[in-house]
């Protein structure tokens, strides 16, 4: 089980790598990605601001929830920090267990809980040069 | 006690600042620290009540504040 705030790109294949076993028989692997639009407004990029050691606990609070709940310690999680640009991972979850059902379950509920707990906010950068921070569960 | 209160995003943009300084009483609890703040100038734009973390976890408005505690007032969160 390993939970990080990174200010680099998120390498998703060695997440990957990290959580897969032979005794695991399915990977769940869930990316969030910056979106071209919200609101209706065209976004260039999303800047990420973290209070970093609040979100570290509380991602690492998480991740010990779900491997009780769902039956895995293999979790590995990343959220960056900083510009990131179209189509770049903002988050990657990797959840490695012995059958699907668990891992995706638990990959659904990791990130729902990063979007209601995890204190991370994100400035949109928007094509026409103006800039906002977006409110809860955008 | 004084404290430095730790604010992010759109609050640190509304007080114009990464933190502001409050004095309370040696028995104060989160809402009294979160009346202070909201009595600055700067804290004006602070909401009535604010999510407040004490040493990295949530607190509830009656949760006693203790010198030394870091406290940090948190705008809604967007992560993902």
């Amino acid at each position: 089980m390993r939970t990080a705030v990174v200010d680099r790109p998120i390498d998703v294949a060695s997440l990957a790598a990290e959580v897969t076993s032979p005794s695991n028989g399915a990977l769940s692997l869930f990316i969030g990605t910056v979106r071209n639009v919200n609101d209706g407004r065209a976004v260039e990029a999303i800047e990420y601001n973290a209070y970093a050691p609040m979100a570290e606990r509380e991602m690492g609070d998480i991740a010990r929830e779900a491997a009780e709940q769902f039956g895995t310690p293999h979790i590995v999680i990343e959220h960056r920090t900083g510009y990131v640009a179209l189509g770049q991972a903002s988050v990657a979850i990797a959840v490695a267990h012995p059958h699907r059902a668990n891992a995706m379950d638990a990959s659904r509920w990791i990130i729902e809980q990063i979007k209601g707990r995890v204190p991370i906010w994100k400035m949109e950068h928007y094509v026409d040069g103006s800039r906002q921070w977006t409110g809860q569960g955008s | 006690m004084t404290l430095d209160v730790l604010l992010f995003a759109s609050y640190a943009d509304s007080a114009g600042a990464p933190s502001v300084r409050v004095t309370v009483p040696d028995d104060a609890r989160v809402a009294d620290v979160v009346q202070a703040v909201r009595a600055l100038a700067s804290g004006s734009g602070i909401p009535e009540r604010p999510l407040v973390a004490v040493n990295h976890r949530y607190a509830a408005p009656d949760h006693l504040v203790c010198a030394g505690d870091e406290v940090a007032f948190i705008p809604p969160v967007a992560g993902g």
